[in-house]
């Protein structure tokens, strides 16, 4: 009867759990299911090695390595315990059961001892994590007022503490039936001395066969109860990234520094067929992006980088994800009908929150889950274009750029004007003339028309010169590459723009392009097809130097110390960090230091684009806590290579009252310098 | 409520580079740009508040050529539900009155309670809205910075007068209001916005359409006639700072240190 009673239970309480279980997630996953589309199932092989080589790169990034580590740690437990898990709940309906090679001889008690093992690591990062949740408390998961309660740390210490006792009671399980066994004389495997399983067997040796057994029967309830509770309890809360994490993982986003298509599925030439544009209620959202919020871990490392945050703009990346989360939970209930196609713009997000973002990506490159951004801010931006809602001071600059082809309306025709200081022997060709060339040089707007940018341009002109190009320029037929009227949400005067450029650069019969501007590299290869290939004048130069075409004399102040800033549309986005230290390390006796926050994690300059533009609510510019990082590394000459990098450095450098002490130059200008002519 | 909202196709200053022409009587137009007058666009963006608020309709209305029919094309994607273009070659060389009297024309072919223009275009006169109220005798209000709809019969406009102060003023039902910049923010209007709008029909009124005598508008009817167009001299004690920004800003800071302007 006793046996019986234990089987029905057994089985009961795992059909009840998978049951409910099943029925949560579903409700769950009903948004994603009235979702726009989105396509994620290219690439499989990728996908599947990124599901292995992710969690090393991300969980562990600099400064994160307690957390990344205990993740990992975790990760390998939980997969290894699995078997142990399964055979436990196919054992209590069937005490018989065991899964192959795991019933009796070297491999099954190898594996127990592993098991043994990690049953103590896991316990032990358990332990760790909420020590870290409740001692150290790593200020990246304060929550500011402005954002409400803290809900995070309440289910934190809920879902660690449930994952603590299965450890706890997985181990006395174990630990009980090992007693049993041994009293019985029948074959048990060897305890690893100091594990949880052999402290508890030995303390265990202290009662009888028959509490042993007792306990033992008695663990193995609480066992499935709590395993399945704990499963049922995953949804709620921030550790349904457990269930969520692997997929969206596997789901990211392969192509960088791309922006996703106003709707997947729908050709660029379609899309005035289109009833409505971007992200405007939730249910806009693509599938894959309430994946994302779902899957927010909640640990802040996103806003933690961002530059917006920092500065105090009315953005937190990390709320972008917790107030979707939020918004499904209570449009989609478990229980009772679901609320649809209610306005996003004003109830949950605000205008500030999503003008406020560069777009530099440093979100990304941070979230351990591959939670995207982006997309989700590009495509709520679509929305708002598509309502008029658009700040008075970005609509002047996209009606010039729709007139002029440029976002400060000057003349088409003084777009190349920039050509008449180069020396003699430097020429710029001009394919609006007639002239043919196998290279294109790509200025885009602020490199033609701004007075002190056009020096990047005269520089990057002549360093093409140098080495031994055969170049022109588009002059009055080069529109605005549109990176940032893309990123800004005005996708119909992009695609103008990128017909108009992609026309002009097919007819000038080009074999390659080269650009001394980030932004433009990046929509050029990122968002334009079927063009040539594009590359930035640090690569152009990098190879040059390297194939000794160019040759560059001693550093002009040997007494300066060097700083490279890299773009995040050079870095970040195209993941060009080398080729500009490189250029830089070849100029001889230059003095180098590297910032605390460079490469992948450089701090944005505060925009560039349409950026420049738009006035944001903040504390702080970004670019002069930038320049503030170089001076405190030690430099006193900071280097990057994109034209609103400088912009944003020369004012910050003002501002910061740091005139004298730190100054800002364009690579190429720098190079240019250096020419060993 | 029924508005009539009346916008002009200017060249855009923000957006060109304005010269006189070698003839001297008008500004070079070779090279320019166009959009709708700024103030206009506010005007535009005020109706179609007033509409979201107490229900109606709204039409914009331009006197030009057929390049005029992209203005209106604009304003109908901001949200305006008709457009009107009145053209005729007959209408071409009008003063500000021969363009109040077009304009008076056709609000008598509808059925108006509210007309709207922008405070002044680009060239600067400042008075269509002022005549066009006057012909029709309907009470005016000049320089609008915020508009309350009290009932079908009255409206609250509001009114910054010298020093910042607001003046605000009870005004009947019909009437004309000359619209301020910043009374709104106006909308976007995007690419598509304007396609979408694109193949929208826009009627057109000419001169006998409106009832209009060829010689009370256009050059023929026009009292006031420009004799000179020019860049003025420059004065005594007026000086033109050259060379690049930042030389420029040094010379200026110089000066206004020099004068006691800055310290």
């Amino acid at each position: 009867m006793g046996t019986f009673l234990l089987s029905f239970f057994a089985l009961l309480i795992p059909v009840a759990g998978i049951a409910l279980f099943i029925y949560i997630v579903a409700r769950r996953l009903a948004p994603l299911f009235r979702a726009a589309p989105d396509f994620r199932f290219d690439n499989i092989g990728k996908r599947l090695f990124g599901l292995y080589e992710y969690p090393h790169h991300r969980m562990p990034r600099p400064g994160y390595e307690l957390s990344g580590y205990i993740h990992i740690t975790t990760i390998i437990c939980l997969g290894v315990l699995s078997l142990q898990v399964i055979t436990l709940l196919l054992q209590g309906i069937s005490p018989s059961f065991s899964l192959p090679f795991l019933d009796k001889g070297i491999i099954a008690d190898g594996y127990r001892m592993i098991s043994d093992l990690a049953l103590t690591v896991l316990l032990g990062a358990c332990l760790l994590a909420l020590y870290r949740r409740i001692i150290l408390k790593p200020e990246r998961y304060n929550v500011p007022k402005s954002y409400g309660k803290d809900k995070t740390f309440p289910d934190a210490l809920l879902s660690l503490g449930l994952l603590a006792s299965l450890a706890v009671l997985d181990i006395v399980y174990i630990a009980s039936g090992w007693r049993v066994d041994a009293y019985a004389g029948a074959d048990t495997h060897i305890l690893i001395p100091f594990t949880g399983t052999w402290i508890t067997a030995t303390i265990f040796s202290l009662f009888s066969p028959t509490a042993n057994q007792v306990v033992h029967v008695l663990s193995f309830m609480l066992l499935i109860v709590l395993i399945f509770g704990f499963v049922c309890y995953l949804p709620f809360g921030r550790f349904f990234h457990l269930v969520t994490g692997p997929p969206n993982v596997f789901f990211k986003k392969i192509k960088k520094g791309s922006v996703k298509p106003v709707k997947w599925g729908i050709a660029d030439d379609k899309l005035d067929e289109l009833e409505s544009f971007g992200v405007k209620k939730f249910e806009d959202f693509t599938w894959k992006h309430m994946l994302d919020f779902y899957t927010c871990t909640d640990c802040g490392r996103c806003s933690d980088n961002c530059p917006a945050t920092t500065v105090g703009r009315p953005l937190s990346p990390r709320f972008i994800s917790i107030k979707g989360r939020n918004y499904a939970f209570s449009h989609y209930p478990l229980k009772g009908p679901f609320i649809q196609n209610e306005p996003l713009m004003g109830d949950v997000f605000s205008d500030d929150e999503i003008w406020s973002c560069t777009t530099c990506g440093a979100c990304e490159e941070e979230c351990p889950v591959t939670i995207e951004y982006i997309d989700k801010i590009v495509d709520l931006r679509r929305g708002m274009v598509d309502d008029g809602n658009v700040p008075q001071s970005l609509q002047k600059p996209l009606s010039a750029i729709e007139k002029r082809g440029n976002p400060w309306g000057k003349m088409e025709k003084k777009r190349g004007e920039w050509t008449k200081d180069l020396p003699e022997g430097c020429d710029v060709k001009l394919f609006e003339a007639g002239d043919t060339a196998e290279t294109l040089y790509f200025v885009d707007s602020i490199t033609s028309y701004d007075d002190r940018m056009i020096s990047i341009a005269q520089a990057t002109a002549k360093l093409l010169c140098a080495g031994g190009a055969d170049f022109g320029i588009l002059g009055k037929d080069e529109k605005d590459s549109g990176n940032e009227v893309r990123r800004f949400g005005e996708e119909m005067l992009f695609q103008d723009l990128k017909n108009h450029n992609t026309e002009m650069i097919l007819e000038s019969g080009v074999k390659q392009i080269v650009t001394a501007d980030p932004h433009a590299l990046n929509t050029l290869k990122n968002d334009y097809a079927g063009l040539p290939p594009v590359e930035h004048i640090s690569q152009f130069l990098a190879r040059k130097i390297k194939n000794s075409d160019i040759s560059l004399k001693s550093v002009e102040k040997p007494e300066a110390v060097y700083t490279y800033h890299d773009p995040c549309y050079l870095g970040r986005h195209n993941e060009i960090y080398d080729a500009p230290r490189d250029v830089l390390d070849a100029i001889p006796g230059l003095r180098r230091v590297e910032m605390a926050k460079s490469r992948d994690r450089s701090f944005c300059c505060s925009g560039g684009g349409l950026m420049l533009f738009y006035e944001p609510e903040e504390e702080e510019r970004m670019g002069v806590l930038r320049v503030k990082m170089a001076a405190e590394a030690g430099a006193t000459v900071m280097v990057t290579a994109c034209p609103f990098c400088l912009v944003n450095m020369e004012d910050a450098i003002k501002i910061a009252g740091l005139e004298g002490k730190l100054e800002a130059i364009d690579l190429a200008e720098l190079v240019e310098r250096h020419l060993d002519k | 409520m029924e508005i009539l909202v009346c916008v002009k196709r200017v060249p855009d200053t923000a957006e060109n580079e304005i010269s006189v022409n070698s003839a001297g009587n008008d500004i070079d137009r070779g090279d320019l740009v166009y959009s709708v007058n700024e103030w206009d666009n506010y005007a535009v963006e005020e109706a179609i508040q007033i509409v979201d608020r107490v229900g109606g309709n709204m039409t914009v209305v331009a006197v030009g050529d057929d390049e005029s029919e992209e203005v209106l094309r604009r304003e109908m994607a901001m949200g305006a539900n008709d457009g009107l273009l009145l053209k005729d070659s007959a209408f071409e060389g009008s003063d500000g009155k021969g363009t109040a009297s077009i304009l008076k024309a056709a609000v008598q072919k509808g059925k108006y309670d509210l007309i709207l223009t922008g405070a002044q275009a680009e060239a600067g006169a400042a008075q269509v809205g002022g005549m066009l109220a006057a012909m029709l005798d309907y009470p005016y209000a000049s320089l609008v910075n915020k508009v309350e709809v009290i009932d079908d019969k009255k409206l609250k406009v509001g009114r910054e007068i010298e020093g910042g102060n607001q003046e605000i003023n009870e005004i009947e039902l019909p009437c004309v209001l000359s619209i301020q910049t910043g009374i709104n923010e106006p909308r976007y209007v995007g690419i598509r916005g304007i396609r979408k709008v694109a193949s929208v029909e826009i009627p057109v009124m000419g001169a006998s359409d409106l009832g209009l005598g060829a010689d009370t508008v256009g050059t023929a009817g026009a009292k006031v006639k420009r004799v000179d167009y020019f860049v003025p001299e420059m004065g005594a004690g007026a000086e033109m700072l050259e060379g690049s920004t930042e030389e420029i800003i040094d010379k200026l800071v110089e000066l206004l240190k020099a004068k006691g302007g800055l310290k």
